[in-house]
């Protein structure tokens, strides 16, 4: 990089950039700061010290929060809900979608102009404008308070289908067309062929598709009863309104949460950050 | 599952239907039973009385529950509400993305740290976040915020019960808001900044333009299209916006955080009124298309 509008040569230059960056970031970062503290401290004084500089100064420190959060709710099942759920949605939705994009880009099938006018049509509809109607639809059969109710209705995306769509018209068809001369099939071609020089994709595709669901909120909070199918979202909210109100416990079960994700992310700032800026998805 | 087995396919794109149905088929189905199907049952219940779990027949109203809508003051709250919010939102967060871009841009060392640093509550449930920031906002002298701004003012400023405070509950919604989404948008402008090409800058450089002349002439015509893009997302979301409502105001005090998905859910799932509740999905959906349309028309007029 070289030459851009402002870049700094200057000492005093370059100390005010990474001055504005550090004010910021710190600002950015001190609500999480004070969860992180506050989940290692004694619930009774969370509250008390938030006020002053020791929100950020873990005092008597302990994990007794956490296991707090075992004894008082069923962490372990809701995550669990919560990797069951997204795991299928993820995995479910790779398959449907990327074979969907294929039929669409490569083959020639009655339907297919209509097919794909409907997926671009269907990339403007947010999950908001059919959330009330799918939950009279799922209800009116009686069908609430499982897992599928939560994967099944997200597996087909019209997001996932445009991404793999453009990807596969540009993917060079002489590599195709070279194993269809050596006598293999469709689905071969589609397996051995493709999707092994598909990977980016694949994992953007998975990516968005996380981050777009895992933290869904609204649609179980209509279709789940109890804590048996809840999924982490609706799970800190619940345990926010369960008394007695314990900061120390809600900001515990809050890194507990995330942290897994943190973590995922950190490993794959990349590929996080090029999903999310392709696709306008986030959480 | 092999299509015309044994037979080489003279045009390669051709196989049979029946593959390519079974390819395409279980996607299609889906986004037919569960995204198509709600959205048009949406349209005709907004038509009727339908009510949930009621034992009357439903009949035909025409327009009578959009009639309503327009008469009712807590949606012409919401409605006022998810305009106040996106007129906040979308200015604040957009200015602060391109900010902390523009620094980002900068080809300082180490700024990778930074980029995590703004880009990390993206990646965040909105229920986490409506739940950390609440104890943030707890009410009385010991809040935080409430502390802070007594530093930052030198005690003149009196604790305030922010999400209770008729004036300050939507802000402290837009707050937190804006705390989650600013990285999203910085990752778009981040992306955007590093396509414009250097000799750009070397030529106008070359022709004596100063930095500020750079960034008007070359930046900023450079952003156009990112800058649509987050802008029409963002403002998509302002009117989606849901989660953090429920979670730490229920849309009180008195409406004042309302929003028209806030009311469209607790009019089908708290009240059982289906037919209400699909008329403000279709209001809902018109904005969201409308904003679209309008990134739209802005995106195809500057690219001519």
């Amino acid at each position: 990089m070289s030459g851009r509008w402002q870049r700094p040569t200057s000492v005093p230059s370059q100390a005010v950039t990474y001055l504005a960056l550090s004010v910021g970031a710190l600002l950015w970062i001190a609500p999480i700061l004070v969860m992180l503290v506050a989940s290692l401290k004694p619930d009774g004084l969370v509250l008390p010290e938030a006020g002053t500089l020791r929100a950020l100064v873990p005092t008597d420190a302990s994990l007794q929060n956490y296991e707090d959060v075992f004894r008082r709710v069923p962490f372990s099942r809701i995550l669990l809900n919560s990797v069951v759920i997204n795991g299928a949605i993820v995995a479910g939705g790779l398959v449907v979608n990327s074979t969907a994009a294929y039929a669409l880009a490569r083959m020639r099938w009655p339907g297919r102009r209509v097919a794909l006018a409907v997926v671009l049509a269907l990339l403007v509809l947010p999950f908001e404008a059919i959330a009330v109607p799918l939950f009279y639809q799922t209800t009116m059969i009686g069908w609430r308070d499982d897992y599928l109710v939560q994967i099944v209705p997200f597996l087909a995306s019209a997001l996932s289908i445009y991404l793999f769509y453009t990807f596969f018209l540009g993917f060079p068809v002489e590599l195709e067309d070279a194993a269809r001369m050596d006598g293999a099939g469709p689905w071969r071609i589609f397996l051995e062929i493709v999707v092994p020089q598909a990977r980016s994709v694949f994992a953007t595709v998975a990516i968005v598709t996380f981050l777009l669901h895992w933290g869904m909120y609204l649609w179980p909070l209509l279709v789940t009863n109890g804590p048996e199918v809840r999924p982490l979202p609706l799970g800190i909210a619940a345990f926010r309104s369960l008394p007695p109100l314990q900061w120390g416990d809600i900001m515990a079960f809050a890194v507990l949460m995330v942290a897994p994700v943190v973590v995922a992310f950190l490993a794959l700032q990349r590929w996080f950050v090029r999903g999310v800026a392709m696709t306008g998805v986030r959480g | 599952m092999r299509a015309r087995a044994g037979i080489l396919s003279s045009d390669p794109r051709l196989v049979s239907a029946r593959t390519a149905g079974l390819m395409a088929g279980p996607a299609l189905l889906g986004l037919l039973l569960f995204v198509a199907t709600p959205f048009l049952l949406a349209l005709v219940l907004s038509t009727t009385d339908a009510r949930m779990g009621s034992p009357l027949p439903t009949g035909f109203v025409g327009l009578e529950q959009y009639r309503r809508l327009l008469a009712s003051e807590s949606f012409r709250h919401a409605l006022v509400n998810n305009a106040w919010f996106a007129a906040v939102v979308v200015p604040m967060q957009t200015g602060l993305a391109l900010g902390a871009a523009l620094l980002l841009d900068r080809g300082l060392r180490g700024t990778v740290v930074f980029r995590v640093a703004f880009f990390l509550p993206v990646v965040f449930p909105m229920a986490m976040i409506a739940v950390v920031w609440e104890l943030l906002y707890a009410p009385g002298p010991d809040g935080a915020l409430n502390a802070l701004l007594d530093v930052v003012t030198f005690g003149a400023w009196a604790p305030r019960d922010f999400l209770r405070d008729p004036i300050l509950a939507m802000p402290s919604l837009i707050a937190l808001s804006i705390w989650q989404g600013m990285g999203f948008q910085m990752v778009v402008l981040l992306a955007g900044l590093q396509a414009i090409p250097d000799r750009l800058y070397e030529a106008a450089a070359l022709d004596g333009a100063g930095a500020w002349g750079r960034f008007r002439h070359i930046t900023l015509p450079g952003l156009r299209d990112p800058l649509t893009f987050v802008v029409v997302i963002t403002a998509i979301l302002a009117f989606r916006v849901f989660d953090q409502v429920r979670i730490l105001t229920r849309g009180g005090p008195h409406d004042r955080t309302t929003t028209v998905m806030y009311e469209a859910v607790t009019a089908a799932f708290a009240r059982q009124q289906i037919a209400r509740s699909a008329a403000m999905t279709v209001v809902f959906f018109v904005l969201v298309l409308a904003v679209s349309l309008l990134g739209l028309a802005v995106a195809r007029r500057r690219s001519r």
